[in-house]
């Protein structure tokens, strides 16, 4: 039961995770540049949520609405403003204006919301106004998953369904493949590359603002820094499931937060990361394209 | 006859690589016409600044009357040209089907059905394989593929670079018959080629490149009777 219960926190963890990869991987699939402030959109999140409960008394879900809003406004600005002049400069100059554009997030919040943490009001409390306890039990109350847990994986679980259809089905989706194979022949079919890639940028943005809002209800502790190991780590899931790759983001992500959650309760909190880290290196060794990444011949 | 696609006095550069200088042609409305020279010598480079792919530093490009010199690549092949890229440049990853659609992409969705039965049935290999992803293809079928794509868009004009590229003889016989085919039909075609015997036989007119000019041009069959030309692009 104790193994069941931390499997589930893991793989509640894992789902923030996974829905902060399909962001960065999507825009790595398409842009070909790994976008380190994308940790920092989710903090901005997580403020713009904070915001819009605390201090105008917004319900939930419009809170939520209005942190992916905004998120989607700020990632759009972000790729025109910062990365679209870089389009053709070499990517190593790109990562270091990512990384600039990171800490200009980070420094933003600071002097908007100074550096005290927040407390954060969750979407769904631990507990209801009875004093009760908002989880789900089963085994007569001998596991407890919380609502906010469900809520989170069944999250994850709808976005990356979405993700697929989209990316399968639709005309602007099969166009984000397109584009992100060659970028050239999909602009001799009629497809406007520029503005592909701020599609892109604005849905991974959306998403950085539900993981905002649902990691900050888990983990109720709100600063400035608070995007940058989460985002570390769905790097990490990204590049672990096959960067580029929708499933092995979702993959990544879930894996890794098992592996995480599995690693603090049975060897050590301290070394937790570490363990993380060092599965992602021993497979990387194994599969250096990430669990689900392929390589794909090509004809001359 | 009128012309479709008038290059005038075009100037390409890659960096400080002056690769195309100065040329000017003309393609009018039905004919074939084709670009040849030797490796090197500005033939895709010319194709790609047609297509908006790169830009001419100065010169002109007019397609029906239009100059393209400002058009973003993306909002060309909607006023009815088409590149069928050097190498092919399928979407290795999408299937058959999604790559031909992705060909449609300027078209309004009704009419796509009909396109796609049109492109199965000029390549019944392609029908065959359309769930198939075009990783999996024979150089051939990528090259049906690609042109199958470009036709999707309901080209006026037509450019091929190296269609028969890699290609087995009997292959490349198809390709051209599928080329005579088109032309037919009514596409006019702008075909570059280092199989410069096949391309002149089926060309009305033809230009020769050498290192980013054209030194030569004349009907197809003029060019394939000269002894210049014979000497150093049909081997002797
Ligand atoms: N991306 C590039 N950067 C720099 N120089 C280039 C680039 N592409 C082509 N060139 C140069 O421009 C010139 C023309 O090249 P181009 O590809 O147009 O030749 P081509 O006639 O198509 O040759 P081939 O028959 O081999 O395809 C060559 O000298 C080539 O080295
Ligand atoms: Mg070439």
């Amino acid at each position: 039961m104790e193994f069941l219960s931390y499997l589930i926190s893991g793989i509640s963890l894992g789902s923030v995770y996974a829905i902060i990869a399909l962001g960065y991987t999507m825009v790595y699939g398409i842009a070909k540049m790994l976008n380190f402030a994308h940790g920092d959109v989710i903090m901005v999140g997580g403020y713009i949520s904070f915001c819009a409960i605390s201090y105008l008394g917004l319900p939930g879900w419009l809170a939520l609405i209005l942190a992916m809003a905004v998120c989607t406004v700020l990632g759009i600005v972000i790729e025109g403003l910062a990365y679209k002049p870089l389009r053709s400069a070499p990517s190593l100059a790109v990562l270091i204006t990512a990384i600039g554009v990171s800490y200009f997030l980070q420094n933003t919040a600071l002097l908007i919301w100074k550096a005290a943490p927040k407390v954060y009001p969750s979407l769904i409390p631990t507990t209801n106004a009875q004093g009760e306890s908002n989880a789900l039990q089963l085994f007569n109350g001998q596991l407890s998953i919380s609502y906010i847990s469900l809520l989170t994986m069944a999250s994850c679980i709808v976005i990356m369904i979405a993700l697929t259809l989209f990316t399968s089905k639709t005309k602007m989706g099969k166009a984000m493949r397109a584009c992100s194979e060659d970028k050239g022949a999909a602009q001799l079919m009629g497809i406007n590359v520029n503005a592909t890639i701020s599609t892109t940028f604005a849905i991974g943005s959306a998403l950085a603002a539900i993981a905002g809002v649902l990691l900050c209800s888990s983990y109720p502790t709100l600063q400035p820094t608070t995007g940058s190991m989460p985002g570390i780590k769905a790097f990490t899931a990204a590049v672990f499931g096959g960067i580029g790759s929708i499933p092995g983001a979702f993959l990544g992500g879930l894996l890794l937060g098992i592996i995480e959650a599995m690693a603090k309760a049975y060897i050590s909190t301290n070394l937790a990361n570490t363990i993380v880290f060092a599965v992602l290196i021993v497979v990387l060794l194994v599969k250096p394209a990430g669990l689900l990444g392929k390589y794909v011949p090509e004809k001359v | 006859m009128a012309s479709i696609l008038r290059v005038d006095d075009i100037n390409v550069y890659y960096g400080s690589i002056h690769a195309i200088k100065g040329i000017s042609f003309e393609v009018n409305e039905g004919e074939i016409v084709t670009l040849i020279g030797a490796n090197g010598a500005g033939k895709s480079t010319t194709l790609n600044t047609i297509s908006g792919l790169l830009h001419s530093r100065t010169g002109s490009v007019t397609f029906m009357g239009e100059t393209l010199g400002k058009v973003p690549c993306h909002k060309i092949v909607s006023k009815g040209l088409a590149l069928v890229p050097e190498g092919r440049r399928v979407f290795l990853q999408m299937t058959v089907q999604e790559n031909l659609e992705m060909g449609a992409y300027t078209q309004s969705s009704k009419a796509i059905d009909q396109d796609l039965e049109h492109v199965y049935e000029l390549f019944p290999r392609l029908k065959e394989r359309m769930k198939q992803v075009a990783g999996t293809l024979s150089g051939g079928e990528q090259q049906m593929l690609a042109m199958g794509r470009a036709l999707m868009s309901h080209p006026k004009l037509l450019m091929l670079d190296e269609p028969s590229m890699g290609l087995a003889p009997i292959l490349v016989e198809q390709i051209f018959e599928i080329i005579q085919n088109l032309h037919k039909a009514g596409t006019t075609i702008l075909l570059v080629e280092q199989n410069a015997a096949a391309a002149l036989s089926v060309a009305d007119r033809g230009y020769v490149l050498e290192t980013g000019k054209i030194v030569t041009s004349g009907t197809g069959k003029e060019l394939l009777a000269s002894p210049a030309i014979k000497k150093a692009y049909l081997g002797g």
